[in-house]
């Protein structure tokens, strides 16, 4: 058994299975020379013409250009440039209708010729076989050159591909009815259309190279029998003409009996398959460097008075051409662009000559079948019979009409080349291709569709995974340090930098109120570590604030500080809270400065709560951002109040407590009691201290309770009033509080500027009513001296 | 100026399903023309009720499912139903089994499938095995050939027996069907099953008048006349050559074998392939195209199928002849095999048929 490829070679003809035999109809222009079409008044060139994407323009509208100049340069993918068809100006570039079976408008060029046709500088090359493969291709893509006999597919790439091509073919086939431009190319030009594809041999190397030609043209055969006269490397394939025989996958089975895989290329089993009217062009381009501006157009059809085959420059618009040969439209012209099987009606005559524009079909009425109503498929299969890829195409009619395209597909819709015979056999006249091309086009659809929601999924998930990832990362890190923290204050000379330093400071402030009230801070300050844990940064500044604070007030304290400093709750503030107890005159002004402090934090407490009136006072709240930024606003107020309440103390001693009825007219019965329980503090006793503090708590429970009713929800002065009252009660009955606070303060670390300017504003409200204050203390400060 | 669109291919070949089926009809008239000489004009008065009723059941069909009467009745998918159908029946048999036979396959086998192309069994068929199995004293009164009458049968004659049950002279069928010794005469294919039922040889079964050289007296013109349309019908291309071949091929593959097994027990190829309703049944009535095969691998099954079927039920079967009961049972077939029979497309790998 002989291979495949020594069967080739001894001119084994595998015929086309299926196929139809539609009146070929070329005898009105078989015979004819090629004519020049003269200038039209007007080219639009479109600036797509191939499968792929247009070039980048390089002229502008007004500009001068030459014959043969570039008008766009390919960009990357599959891209070819276009060229000017003759010397002329550019009028214009704007969207036009194109060749396109709906008439699309695409960017066109619109070029006035100026009858000069002037050409660029051309470089005309006898002997390419010198050249690189790599030269060649880039002339062959520099010229434009995209497949002329009906995809348009860009030449070049074609050409250039690095897999080992076992056969050149050449497709003479033409066979569709009516066409001859590419017999009569072949009967004036076989000579340049082999030094073609001698230009492709160099550069692919084939192990063999066919010329396949239907039997129907015996002018063009003998032609090129002439032009092959002395040239034993090209093979000559004449076969019976059967539509569609020129197909790309069809000719190749014809002439090798290899078939290309379904959805491959004639490549992928090493075949290149060239157009003849391809191979013209690649001579022209590579030999007389001329750049692709002009192709043979074959106008034909009964409504055509001088059918002829013209050579007709790209961009010539329909309407040119038809007036040319002389067009008598009768009622229901049909004007063709294309063959009857595979071309496509032209809704007016505007849209330009492109470079896959092979044939412009004038039929007369009744000279091709009018389209008529469709009727019941009888199953006869002649379509089955008729198709040249060996589909079902009355079962994937069936499932196009039902929209079943999953169905569509597994009968290999995909594979369906539209040629059309199965439409030209059915007896019932259903426009199956028709059919076929949108349920293609709605598998497209849906197949874009699905790539978009998968890749949008996938995006999707990416992002899930990397957010999960970073919480998981944050969570991590988080972790790690907390072990770190604890354990750096396990082993309490530890490294955690912020709860040092928070320390330090703490430490020496405690060292200084230390010093003056002649009284071991040691535990203190090492409670403060251990209580500082949770504060970090923001929260170290506050509390750094609080302890200078708390040493002012401290400096001026001479007293001891109590027992009860160590045998509280300690807290980060602890060495502010230790002044309060001082007894004294001094005292007092500590006491002041620590109440102020706690009006602080329970300020910061009480503004929360105003968002949420009905929660209890001494009920720690979770951080929220809201509240949080209130509170903060409320704590600089409280803080500004504090300071002021220090400076006051300084020049007078007043009791907290008178501060306080001051303050809140409201409790004066309560006050009252305290103004006693004052008096009495003032006489410095350590148990007095406690007594007063007893009070204060009982106070605080109390005005907790009444608060709890009282509660408005805006920050009104008069609410701060008794805002700033409670935070007090609060903060002597519920030290923990403060602790609770800590984190809160932390959160409000990232206050916006905007923020602080309403600390500021807030600080300056505090201010006025420090000030405020301190005239009433000033009153005040009669009474209970009275009263002592 | 604008032009008118359509859609490619704006081509055709203008072989259209009218044409396709008045072709098929055309084909039919030489077997018709044998029917009336040898039977008389039964068959056509038959064809005639039978074309009525099809053009008035399709009719009133069509009105209720809302389409296009006129470019439905066009199609003449109705006419030829009715036609195989009417050559089908027993030239005598009443005309109602005519009407309703064919009511029923127009209406039911038909149309309550979708219509044209949607039906799975083949009309004329369906039709006439209802009648058989429901009426199967009418759908047997067959008549011998008319050199074989006693008494004479006009045109006049056919038509009242099938109106009224009797001749114009008021001879009814089974007088009709006797011969001089009053024995009644069936057809070949039911004398030679009787005989060979009774123990005689199929030599001396058909050594009796109903037969004669190819096989029965009659029928083997009529054969003959159906298998000239068929040629015909080949020739224009209105059917394949792989349906007809094939049932033939597999019909005569088989009388043949059986025959040299035991030549007194079967009446041999030939006999075979001209009896009955071999030849209308093989190039009329199988290649129904909506309820064949329609892969050519698959017609061929279809075809043996039917073949192998028609032998068995006639050697075998209740039934002289079976071609009714073989046709409808390969269409219930063709799913199946057009699913398994899919050609190997372009592309795809051989044994994948077809499958991507």
């Amino acid at each position: 058994m002989e291979s495949l490829f020594e069967q080739v070679a001894q001119g084994r003809i595998w015929p086309l299975q299926g196929g139809v035999h539609p009146p070929a109809c070329k005898e009105n222009t078989s015979g004819l020379p090629i004519i020049p079409m003269p200038l039209p008044e007007v080219l639009v060139l479109p600036l797509k013409q191939h499968i792929g994407e247009g070039g980048k323009l390089l002229v502008s509208a007004g500009d001068k250009v030459l014959k043969g100049q570039p008008l766009t340069e390919p960009v990357k993918g599959l891209s070819l440039p276009i060229h000017a068809p003759t010397s002329g100006t550019v009028i214009k570039i704007e969207a036009h209708p194109v060749a396109h079976p709906s008439a699309l408008s695409e960017p066109c060029l619109f070029l006035a010729p100026d009858g000069q046709e002037q050409w660029v500088e051309r470089k005309p090359m006898a002997h390419f076989c010198a050249e690189t493969p790599e030269y060649l291709v880039s002339k062959i893509k520099q010229a434009g050159i995209s497949g002329l006999g009906g995809a348009g597919f860009p030449a070049y790439i074609k050409s250039s591909s690095l897999r080992n091509i076992n056969y050149l073919i050449v497709n003479a086939t033409e066979c569709e009815s009516y066409i001859t431009a590419d017999e009569s190319l072949i009967r004036r030009s076989a000579e340049n259309i082999i030094q073609g594809i001698d230009v492709i041999a160099n550069i692919v190397n084939p192990n063999m190279i066919l010329i396949g030609i239907e039997d129907d043209k015996p002018e063009a055969i003998k032609a090129l029998e002439q032009a092959l006269e002395h040239r034993h490397d090209i093979h000559l394939r004449v076969f019976p003409a059967k539509y569609p025989s020129g197909g790309e996958k069809q000719l190749i089975k014809i002439l090798t009996g290899e078939e290309v895989p379904s959805g491959g290329y004639p490549v992928d089993v090493g075949i290149l398959v060239h157009n003849v009217g391809t191979l013209y062009a690649v001579y022209k381009a590579v030999v007389e460097d001329e750049p692709l501006i002009s192709r043979i157009v074959t106008v034909t059809g009964e409504a055509i008075e001088h059918p002829q085959n013209l050579e007709v420059l790209l961009g010539t618009p329909v309407e040119a051409i038809l007036s040319h040969c002389g067009f008598n439209p009768g009622k229901e012209q049909r004007v063709i662009m294309g063959g009857p099987m595979m071309g496509f009606t032209l809704p007016h005559t505007q849209i330009p000559v492109v470079k896959i524009t092979n044939c412009v079909l004038a039929p007369a009425k009744g000279e091709l079948p009018e389209p008529q109503d469709e009727m019941d498929c009888i199953r006869c299969g002649a379509c089955a019979d008729a198709c040249p890829v060996s589909l079902l195409p009355q079962q994937m009619l069936w499932y196009a009409k039902a929209k079943d395209l999953a169905k569509t597909q597994e009968y290999n819709i995909k594979d369906c080349i539209e040629c059309g015979a199965c439409a030209y056999v059915c007896p019932s006249e259903i426009p199956l291709v028709q059919y076929y091309r949108v349920a293609k086009a709605e598998i497209r659809t849906q197949e874009q569709e699905k790539r978009q929601a998968e890749h949008a999924k996938q995006r999707f998930e990416a992002r899930q995974a990397r957010l999960a990832r970073e919480a998981e990362q944050r969570a991590e890190k988080q972790r790690i340090a907390a072990e770190k923290r604890k354990k750096a204050m396990a082993s309490s000379g530890a490294s955690n930098a912020v709860a040092d330093a928070l320390a330090r400071v703490k430490a020496k402030k405690a060292q200084q109120a230390a010093e003056q009230a002649n009284t071991a801070m040691e535990p203190s300050a090492q409670a403060t570590k251990e209580e500082a844990k949770p504060l970090t940064g923001a929260a170290a500044a506050v509390a750094k604030a609080k302890a200078r604070k708390a040493a002012q007030a401290a400096q001026q304290t001479t007293d001891q500080v109590t027992e009860q400093t160590t045998s509280d709750e300690v807290t980060g503030k602890e060495p502010s809270k230790a002044p309060q107890e001082a007894p004294a005159d001094d005292k007092k002004a500590a006491i002041a400065a620590a109440v102020a402090k706690a009006k602080a934090r329970k300020a910061a407490q009480g503004a929360e709560q105003t968002h949420k009136p009905t929660a209890q006072t001494d009920e720690a709240k979770g951080p929220e951002i809201q509240s949080d930024k209130k509170a903060a606003i409320a704590a600089a107020v409280a803080k500004a109040k504090a300071r002021k309440a220090a400076q006051q103390t300084e020049q007078t001693a007043v009791s907290d407590s008178q501060v306080l009825s001051d303050e809140d007219p409201s409790q004066q019965r309560d006050l009252s009691d305290t103004h006693k329980t004052q008096g009495a503090l003032t006489s410095s006793t350590d148990k007095k201290a406690a007594i007063a503090k007893a009070v204060a708590k009982a106070k605080a429970r109390k005005a907790a309770q009444e608060q709890t009713a009282t509660f408005a929800s805006s920050i009104s002065d008069t609410q701060e009033l008794t805002d700033e009252d409670k935070p007090q009660r609060s903060e002597l009955s519920d030290t923990h509080n403060i602790e609770a606070d800590a984190p809160e303060i932390e959160e409000q670390s990232p206050l916006s500027a905007a923020d602080a300017k309403k600390a500021a504003i807030a600080a300056a409200v505090a201010k006025a009513k420090a000030r405020k204050l301190a005239k009433a203390a000033e009153q005040a400060n009669d009474e209970p001296d009275n009263q002592d | 100026m604008s032009f008118k669109i359509a859609s490619s291919p704006h081509h055709h070949s203008m072989k259209k399903t009218p044409v396709l089926m008045r072709t098929v009809i055309y084909a039919c008239i030489p077997g018709i023309i044998a029917q009336y000489y040898f039977f008389g004009a039964g068959n056509l008065i038959h064809i005639f009720l039978a074309c009525l009723t099809a053009l008035l059941c399709e009719a009133l069909v069509l009105s209720l499912r809302e389409k296009s009467i006129r470019k439905h009745l066009g199609d003449y998918s109705a006419l030829l139903t009715a036609i195989l159908l009417g050559i089908s029946l027993p030239p005598l048999a009443p005309w109602w089994i005519t009407v309703l036979g064919t009511a029923f396959a127009i209406i039911i086998v038909k149309q309550l499938y979708g219509g044209l192309g949607s039906n799975p069994f083949n009309p004329a068929m369906a039709g006439y095995v209802m009648l058989l199995v429901s009426f199967p004293l009418q759908m047997t009164m067959w008549l011998p050939a008319k050199p074989l009458l006693t008494i004479d049968l006009s045109f006049l004659d056919s038509l009242n027996i099938i109106f009224t049950g009797f001749s114009l002279e008021g001879y009814s069928i089974a007088q009709l069907r006797s011969n001089i010794d009053g024995i009644t005469m069936a057809t070949p294919l039911d004398t030679l099953k009787v005989d060979l039922g009774l123990g005689l040889t199929a030599l001396e079964s058909m050594s009796k008048p109903v037969f004669s050289q190819l096989s029965g007296l009659g029928w083997e013109w009529v054969n003959l006349a159906f298998l000239l349309g068929g040629l015909y019908l080949l020739q224009a291309k209105a059917i394949k050559w792989h349906i007809p071949l094939s049932i033939l091929g597999a019909l005569a593959t088989m009388a043949f074998v059986a025959f040299m097994i035991a030549p007194d027990q079967t009446g041999g190829p030939v006999f075979h392939l001209f009896s009955g309703a071999t030849m209308l049944g093989a190039f009329f009535i199988a290649t129904d195209p909506v309820s064949a095969s329609t892969t050519n691998k698959g017609r061929i099954i279809f075809g043996i199928t039917i073949g192998i079927l028609v032998f068995v039920i006639r050697s075998y079967g209740g039934y002289p002849d079976a071609f009714a009961f073989a046709v409808l049972l390969a269409n219930m077939m063709v799913p199946l095999i057009d699913q398994l029979t899919q050609p190997k497309v372009y592309g795809h790998p051989a044994n994948s048929k077809g499958k991507s």
